[in-house]
C-alpha cells in the first residue's frame, strides 16, 4: 500500500518564471503520474497561487519575450482536477486580503486549528 | 554494522550559496556512520552537488596556493560519502534530476551519480523508514 504523502509548500515563487510553475506543484504532478497519492498544502505566500484573477505574462530581457509564462492557478486546479486535494491555509489568505470568492473552486480553506488532524490524515508529511 | 533501515533525503539548493546544503551533507554523513542507507534525491540547483568539474582554487585574501587553501568541494565530499558507505557495508545512492540537469548543463556527475526522476523519489520514498526534505528557502 502507498504512503500518503502531503507535500506543503511555504516559500513561494521559487523559480517560477525561469520554470514557468513551481516546482513543488510539478513534483507533485511528476509523482501522482508515477501512481504516488499526493495532496498538496499552500501556506503563507504559496495561497497566492489559487487567486484567479493573476497574470504573470509580458517578462522580456533584450530581444526575448516568454512564451508560455507561469499558470499557477491553472496548475493548481490540474492537480485537483486530476483527483489532488489542494489546501490552503484560510488565515494566511485573509491577512494577504485574499476574497475567498477570488480563490479557485477547487481549492480546499483550511483553519490553522485544523491543521493537526489535516496532516494526521497523512503517512509522510514533505515541508518544501 | 547495518541496521536495516533506508533513509531518503530530497535536496533542493545549489553547492556555495547556503549552509543548508553542507547541513544536509553532514546529516547525510551521520546516518551513514549509524549503519542505515541512505537515498538521496537532488532537485534543481542541489544538481550541481556531485558536479565532477568543481575545482579547487588558490585564495590571494588568504594568502594561501590552490594546494594550501584544499579548498572543500561538494563533490569531493559526496565521493568520499559514498566511499565511506561502500567500506561501512551501506548503501548511498544518489540520483540527480534529468530535467534539472539538463537545465543546468550539468550532466558531468562524479562516478555512482545516476541520472533519474520523479519517479525514482517515489521509489524511494515507499522503500523508505522515513524522508526528509532540505529544501531552497528564501
Amino acid at each position: 500500500m502507498s504512503k500518503r504523502i502531503l507535500n506543503i509548500v511555504t516559500c513561494a515563487y521559487r523559480a517560477t518564471l525561469e520554470e514557468q510553475d513551481d516546482p513543488i506543484l510539478w513534483l507533485t504532478h511528476s509523482m501522482r503520474a508515477a501512481k504516488a497519492p499526493v495532496d498538496v498544502l499552500l501556506l503563507s505566500n504559496a495561497v497566492c497561487y489559487l487567486v484567479r484573477d493573476q497574470d504573470a505574462s509580458g517578462l522580456t530581457l533584450g530581444g526575448w519575450s516568454q512564451s508560455h509564462p507561469p499558470r499557477l492557478v491553472d496548475d493548481a486546479a490540474a492537480l485537483a482536477d486530476g483527483g489532488a486535494s489542494v489546501f490552503y491555509n484560510a488565515a494566511d489568505a485573509r491577512t494577504r486580503g485574499i476574497d475567498p470568492a477570488d480563490v479557485v473552486d477547487a481549492a480546499i480553506p483550511i483553519e490553522t486549528e485544523a491543521l493537526p488532524e489535516l496532516l494526521s490524515r497523512y503517512d509522510l508529511i514533505l515541508n518544501w | 554494522m547495518t541496521t536495516g533501515k533506508t533513509f531518503t533525503f530530497a535536496l533542493m539548493d545549489p553547492p556555495f550559496e547556503t549552509a543548508r546544503s553542507t547541513t544536509a551533507l553532514r546529516l547525510i554523513d551521520a546516518t551513514l556512520r549509524r549503519g542505515h542507507h541512505v537515498n538521496v534525491f537532488a532537485y534543481e540547483g542541489a544538481v550541481y552537488l556531485p558536479f565532477a568539474l568543481q575545482q579547487a582554487h588558490a585564495n590571494a585574501a588568504h594568502g594561501r596556493s590552490a594546494e594550501e587553501e584544499d579548498h572543500p568541494l561538494p563533490r569531493r565530499w559526496i565521493a568520499d560519502l559514498m566511499a565511506a558507505a561502500a567500506a561501512a557495508g551501506v548503501k548511498l545512492d544518489w540520483v540527480n534530476c534529468g530535467l534539472c540537469v539538463d537545465e543546468r548543463g550539468a550532466r558531468e556527475s562524479i562516478e555512482g551519480v545516476r541520472r533519474g526522476g520523479p519517479p525514482d523519489f517515489v521509489s524511494f520514498i515507499e522503500a523508505s523508514d522515513n524522508t526528509l526534505v532540505v529544501p531552497t528557502r528564501d
